[in-house]
């Protein structure tokens, strides 16, 4: 059977080579109108076989229709079941004939159908379109090309990929093209020898394809005993690769969420850790920030969506100056009247932390709303099968590392960073100095709000935007101040990262809630021992 | 208005008790039959349920505007039990016995309904359920809307492994620390032992409510599924958690076509909140979609959103759930001629009614609609193109075959049988 | 000063006025008559009695040793659990699956037998003296690893939110046996007698009501004595109290001991008249919430305490019917009201207004 197959499959690339080779598209054009029939129907199968049909085809309009098919933009017209490829807008269509390769003016969505693809279709389609674009003259798409057929690892490629090696001179190409070959001569049609040596050069790969092929034929106790054995090996050599790699992964994952603490604490650290208000409202003033963060996109795509890549740099301040606002509106109504009585903050705050969740919620609606990333912070560079670093990630530590630096800065350079440690230190002394001790307060307040303002505008790429989103980072951004001790900014930082890289490490092991709560009786119980944190300050907070 | 004239009628019967004389409430006139809305609307609930309760109203005002029923305005009766479990139970009272409510829709949560149960079954009311839920119970005062395990996770399991779903041979089930997830995966445990699988081939994995880290998790997923055969992830995560999720899968590169994930928690609704570009080709299974095209649901959806005044907002399957629940019990008391709970209970088995979806759904005798499953791909515009769909209605089964204590019960609350778990009839 | 003043009289008096008045209008007096108490309101009032003990536990330890739990809740939720767990063996072979000793929730994880902490909890002898027991214990291994390494104030409240978060969590979990998120519910009877009796109901009404009394003077006596002044010389000045040769660490040891264990009473209490008890009780909002009814109330006042949590637990049920998507701005705007314009409380700020008051008469007359 499985010969049969390959021989069809051989017949079926040597006819698409041949048509690749026939002058014009004119002669192929009758087979590609049969193939784009089936597309239309309704069934998937047979739509599968228009895919495969297509791609043998080697018309020049198979790879633009599959590509829209793929990207859900290939339509047929409903009385003459033409295929088009469209650009929507609103409720009219502009439409491209895809083989005749010109604008075919517009019609109204409602006489349109969208070509339907499932998982299996992309499949196919990204094989096809792999196969077809083995010999594009871009380098980037035979890159990619090469890299998806590795996934499919099907025999019948196998001379087209020999014939792309031969004639291929860029060397990123052609190391992932034998790779892609080394995937297809492991399989059980090829002779030991050669899957030996295909074993071997997959041991050498990070891909997680790899891993999976290789794991296929180890799995196979049919297979001969030799090639099972280098492919044994060959996996070992991947498994102790990923090893290290996932110990890597555990301190990646563990600096990025501790700077998730990081950037939910800084703010607390301020108003908490300098002031000695427990704002039980900071967390709101995060969802302030992540909800300004909303606006701005909506603003971006309604005004400028060609610009919606620079949002999240103008939402940044915009996040600071919302929630400092709101911040230094809290200070002034109900916060400078409890100064030295840190508990009732916390009522007080409370209350406010309650009022603030169900305004956002009645002027913004309880469901979720959608933050963008941008293109720049999406994707991830991949380590090994399974170990990926995202970029998101990466612009959050650096983002949070930033924040921690500017606000020290701001504490240690600036007139107002003077005035503000004066007034923590010895507040009737600062105050003969002729300090406005009353709006130090104000915009030490302030400075503290807008910071986790900042957080917000973070935290909006990887959580909810909704009403609830402060509730989830309070309790931990005050386990963060008391572990790294009240009002020092470095003891933020250790504590927030410790927590962070503790907690990736013990989560494989306990499951998501156990380390959590191994977590939280640690540090119950660190605190007993040193019950000024890890690093102690003197000054306000300390007599708390 | 509706809700304010019963906020004021609320505010001199709660003034009645401030003094510590205790005078009942007089009777209220009975020119309205009260219907009770008890869905959160504040706390870590609010998020879904708050739509239901809007989808009420809507459904409500409808049928005012049509004469009301049996002669009576319809009376919506709003509380807010604010996602606060024994909350729920208070309300639920409060709305029985204080407000003389004729019926009750509303709860979320599993934990929610179990908290009202025992409050419904002793006041002998209604409750109509909208959600997908573990199934395993069959309250006689209790009609359960939503889809049980075998309307959404099996089907959807069995997608999986067919051909046009990709073959899948290896499961992921990752889910919430809670009662439906753990129930669901272990009817699927059962269910892929049955096809086959073995324990090697699953991938079980809890996490706490809210969890927002799942770098660990999906990088987990991730090593599980390239370990040579076709794996394909199973979700019942909920709410909040599904947005990081996502979110961490897209950024991880995870694609639909390599490594897809069936959700049963994860509607239009929750799909707002995340750019959905790197997630087409995700699933989801359900018993109605806001894409379906029939002339039924464009007229719910542009009802919908001239009742909510937002163009943007998207229907989703519990409002569906809702919509049949409401449509069979004003038929059932058109039918039954009062809206005296036995009566009414008595008239729902058999009620059809057309759902939003052009298929006839009809309320069994174990409370359970039969409706057909619909299985969803995720699109770049947050909606869901049905990929798959069962050939006729499933019958929502309440005690789950592949659970042995539960298959030998039996849930049937007509003669003789009268039981909600029995292992032979009553009389 | 004795133990009970004027104040605690028509605390008491009322309180027994109250309860008994309302289990008798609703027994006696059939549905629908003018004065007839309805059921729910039976349990309304029974709910907010263990509130307004597990307020005056609060009260205690911040009101009179200074320390600012915010862990309250746990203690409350492990007498509930306690209690919880008797109910669920109390149900027996009524379970949906008939099991004879496993509840629900047990037979659909697949459990074959009855963790070891489960064994016992079917005597009520054994139960209800956990009630006591396991809050108790907690709070005294919290304290004595807290109170002896002195840390106090905000870390303190820090910690014991971190505690009950950490329950929290722990509870939440099905592998734990507690039944997860649902908790444990669908009690059917306490002692033999249906739970859905209305004379249970008026039983388990008084019950909490001596519950309450019983607390009440349990706290006065613990307060107005010389174990009380220590307390109170703790509060304002530990070193001082330490220099003069007492361990304050000891006080505040005992006296968070017996306040977790009014936590736990109420909470045993609670359970039977709501019907559930889940891991929400241990959330730290929960337990910040406590701390608000005693600040409504009054600070150190006892009866203050009761008070706030029965005023801020009625606004809560009276105002999510009747204003469903505007109560949290009240009741927000409340808690900030009440810190910044009456600091000390309701029944705190009586006293100086009735010296205002008595004052003012006096100058003009």
């Amino acid at each position: 059977m499985a010969v049969r197959n390959a021989i069809f499959r051989l017949v079926l690339v040597l006819f698409a080579a041949g048509a690749c080779l026939a002058p014009g598209g004119g002669s192929a054009s009758e087979g590609i109108d049969a193939a784009l029939v089936l597309l239309a129907e309704k069934s998937a199968r047979k739509r599968q076989a228009g895919v495969e049909a297509l791609a043998a085809s080697g018309h020049p309009a198979a790879a633009p229709i599959l590509s829209a098919m793929v990207d859900g933009k290939l339509y047929y017209r409903k009385d003459d079941k033409r295929l088009f490829v469209v650009a929507k807008r609103g409720r009219e269509f502009d439409l491209f004939d895809p083989v005749a390769g010109e604008q075919a003016g517009t019609a109204p969505s409602k006489s349109l159908k969208k070509v339907k693809v499932n998982n299996r279709l992309r499949r196919a389609i990204r094989k096809a379109l792999a196969g077809l674009n083995l010999t594009h003259a871009d380098r980037g798409l035979r890159l990619e090309a090469a890299a998806g057929l590795l996934k499919s690892a099907d025999p019948g490629l196998r001379p087209a990929l020999a014939a792309a090696l031969e004639s291929e001179a860029d060397g990123d190409v052609r190391a992932a093209v034998e790779l892609a070959l080394a995937a297809v001569d492991i399989g059980p049609d090829s002779a030991p020898p050669a899957r030996i040596a295909a074993a071997k050069r997959l041991g050498a790969s990070e891909s997680p394809e790899a891993r999976a092929l290789l794991g296929r034929v180890v799995g196979d106790a049919k297979t001969d005993a030799a090639v099972r054995e280098a492919a044994r090996a060959a996996l070992q050599q991947i498994e102790d690769r990923l090893e290290l790699y996932r110990q890597f992964g555990a301190v990646f994952q563990g600096i990025s969420l501790g700077s998730v603490l990081l950037l939910a604490a800084v703010g607390l650290a301020i108003t908490f850790g300098v002031m000695g208000v427990i704002n039980m409202a900071h967390g709101e003033m995060v969802m302030v920030g992540a909800y300004a963060t909303f606006v701005v996109q909506e603003l971006f795509r309604t005004f400028a969506p060609e610009f919606f890549g620079l949002s999240l740099a103008v939402a940044v301040p915009a996040a600071f100056l919302a929630a400092a606002a709101l911040g230094v509106g809290l200070e002034r109504s109900v916060i400078r009247w409890l100064y030295g009585r840190p508990l009732e903050t916390l009522l007080a705050t409370w209350g406010v932390s309650l009022v603030l969740r169900q305004a956002v919620r009645t002027i913004f609606g309880p469901t979720n709303r959608e933050v963008g990333s941008p293109e720049w912070m999406s994707g991830a560079m991949e380590l090994a099968g399974g170990v990926a670093i995202t970029y998101n990630r990466i612009w959050i530590i650096l983002f949070s590392l930033a924040v921690l630096a500017a606000v020290m800065a701001v504490i240690r350079y600036t007139a107002f960073g003077l005035e503000m440690r004066a007034v923590t230190q010895n507040r009737p002394m600062a105050n003969a100095m002729g300090i406005r001790s009353r709006k130090v307060d104000s915009m030490t307040f302030a400075l503290g709000s807008g910071v986790a303002g900042m957080a917000g505008v973070a935290l909006s790429q990887i959580d909810n935007v909704s009403p609830n989103l402060g509730q989830a980072y309070i309790v931990d951004s005050f386990m963060v101040i008391v572990f790294g001790g009240v009002g020092n900014l470095w003891g933020v930082l250790v504590g927030a990262m410790s927590l962070g890289v503790v907690n990736k490490f013990i989560e494989p092991f306990s499951g998501a809630v156990l380390g959590k709560i191994v977590i939280l009786v640690a540090l119950i119980l660190f605190i007993q021992r040193r019950p000024q944190g890890l690093f102690a300050m003197r000054g306000r907070a300390a007599e708390l | 208005m509706k809700t304010m004239m019963s906020r004021f009628r609320g505010l001199a019967a709660a003034g009645l008790f401030a003094g510590a004389a205790m005078v009942s409430a007089a009777p209220a006139m009975a020119e309205t039959i009260k219907v009770g809305i008890l869905h959160s609307l504040s706390g870590t609930m609010a998020i879904s349920e708050t739509t239901l309760k809007d989808a009420m109203l809507m459904l409500i005002d409808d049928i005012n505007k049509k004469g009301g029923l049996l002669g009576k305005q319809v009376e919506p009766v709003v509380v807010d039990p604010a996602s606060d479990w024994p909350l729920f139970a208070e309300k639920a009272r409060e709305l029985i016995e204080k407000e003389k409510v004729a019926v009750v829709f509303g709860c979320w949560t599993s934990v929610s309904r179990k908290s009202v149960l025992p409050v419904f079954e002793e006041l002998n009311g209604l409750l109509f359920y909208p959600v997908q839920y573990e199934g395993e119970e069959s309250s006689r005062n209790v009609f359960y809307t939503g889809a049980a395990p075998n309307q959404q996770a099996i089907p959807a399991v069995e997608y999986l492994m067919s051909e046009d779903g990709g073959g899948a041979e290896r499961f992921a089930l990752l889910g919430t620390d809670y009662v439906y997830p753990r129930t669901t995966n272990k009817i699927l445990r059962a269910f892929l032992h049955s096809r086959g699988i073995s324990d090697d081939d699953i991938l079980e994995e809890y996490t706490p409510f809210g969890h927002s880290d799942w770098q660990t998790i999906v990088s987990k997923v991730r090593a599980f599924a390239s370990e040579g055969k076709k794996t394909a992830i199973v979700s019942t995560i909920n709410g909040d958690a599904n947005v990081p999720f996502y979110k961490e899968l897209a950024n991880q590169g995870v694609m639909a076509e390599d490594l897809p994930v069936v959700a049963f928690s994860v509607g239009e609704e929750e799909l707002a909140g995340i750019d959905t570009a790197p997630l087409v080709g995700h699933l989801a299974a359900w018993n109605y979609f806001m894409s379906v095209e029939t002339p039924e649901n464009e007229a719910f959806i542009e009802k919908w959103h001239a009742f909510i005044g937002d163009e943007d907002r998207v229907t989703n399957d519990p409002m569906e759930a809702h919509y049949i629940g409401f449509k069979m019990w004003v038929q059932a008391v058109n039918q039954a001629g009062s809206t005296d709970v036995d009566a009414v209970r008595q008239a729902m088995y058999g009620q059809t009614v057309t759902a939003l979806t052009g298929n006839t759904a009809l309320m069994n005798v174990n409370h359970h609609l039969s409706k057909p499953v619909l299985i969803g791909e995720v699109q770049d515009d947050g909606q869901f193109e049905v990929v798959w769909e069962t050939d006729g209605p499933v019958v929502g089964d309440a005690w789950s075959d592949y659970i042995p204590e539960s298959a030998k019960l039996t849930a049937d609350w007509t003669y003789p049988w009268v039981c909600g778990n029995c292992e032979k009839p009553m009389f | 000063m004795r133990l009970l003043d004027l104040k605690g009289r028509i605390f008491l008096a009322a309180l027994a006025v109250l309860a008994a008045g309302a289990a008798l209008l609703n027994l006696v007096l059939p549905e629908g008559a003018v004065l007839h108490v309805p059921n729910y309101m039976v349990g309304l009032i029974g709910k907010y009695l263990c509130f307004a003990l597990l307020a005056l536990s609060v009260d205690l330890v911040w009101g009179f040793a200074g320390i600012l739990s915010l862990g309250h809740g746990a203690f409350f939720a492990l007498g509930g659990y306690a209690m919880g767990m008797h109910l669920m063996r109390q149900i027996g072979e009524r379970g949906v699956y008939g099991h004879p000793e496993l509840p629900d929730f047990m037979v659909f994880l697949d459990w074959k037998e009855l963790p070891w902490y489960w064994h016992g909890f079917d005597s009520a002898w054994f139960a209800l003296p956990m009630c006591l027991a396991v809050p108790g214990a907690l709070a005294f291994l919290f304290g004595w690893l807290t109170f002896r390494s002195r840390v106090t104030g905000v870390y303190l409240s820090i910690i014991s939110q971190a505690m009950t978060f950490a329950l929290m969590l722990a509870f939440f979990r099905n592998d734990m046996g507690f039944g997860g998120n649902n908790g444990l519910t669908d009690f059917k009877d306490l002692f033999g007698l249906d739970l859905k009796d209305a004379g249970m109901r008026a039983g388990l009404l008084l019950a909490s009501a001596a519950a309450l009394a019983g607390g009440y003077l349990l706290c006065r006596w613990m307060t107005v004595g010389k174990f009380g002044r220590v307390l109170v010389a703790v509060r304002d000045a530990e070193q001082r109290t330490r220099f003069l040769g007492y361990r304050p660490e000891h006080y505040k040891i005992l006296a968070f001991t017996v306040s977790a264990m009014m936590a736990g009473v109420a909470g045993a209490l609670y359970v039977p008249q709501v019907g559930i008890i889940n891991p929400g009780e241990f959330s730290p909002a929960n337990s910040i919430e406590i701390v608000i009814w005693v600040a409504v109330g009054g600070r150190g006042t006892l009866v203050g305490a009761a008070l706030g949590a029965v005023l801020v637990n009625y606004a809560k049920s009276f105002l999510t019917g009747a204003a469903p998507e505007m109560w949290l701005f009240v009741l927000g705007g409340l808690f900030v009201a009440v810190t910044l314009f009456i600091p000390r409380g309701i029944l705190g700020e009586i006293p100086g207004l009735w010296a205002r008051w008595r004052d003012g008469r006096g100058h003009h007359g």
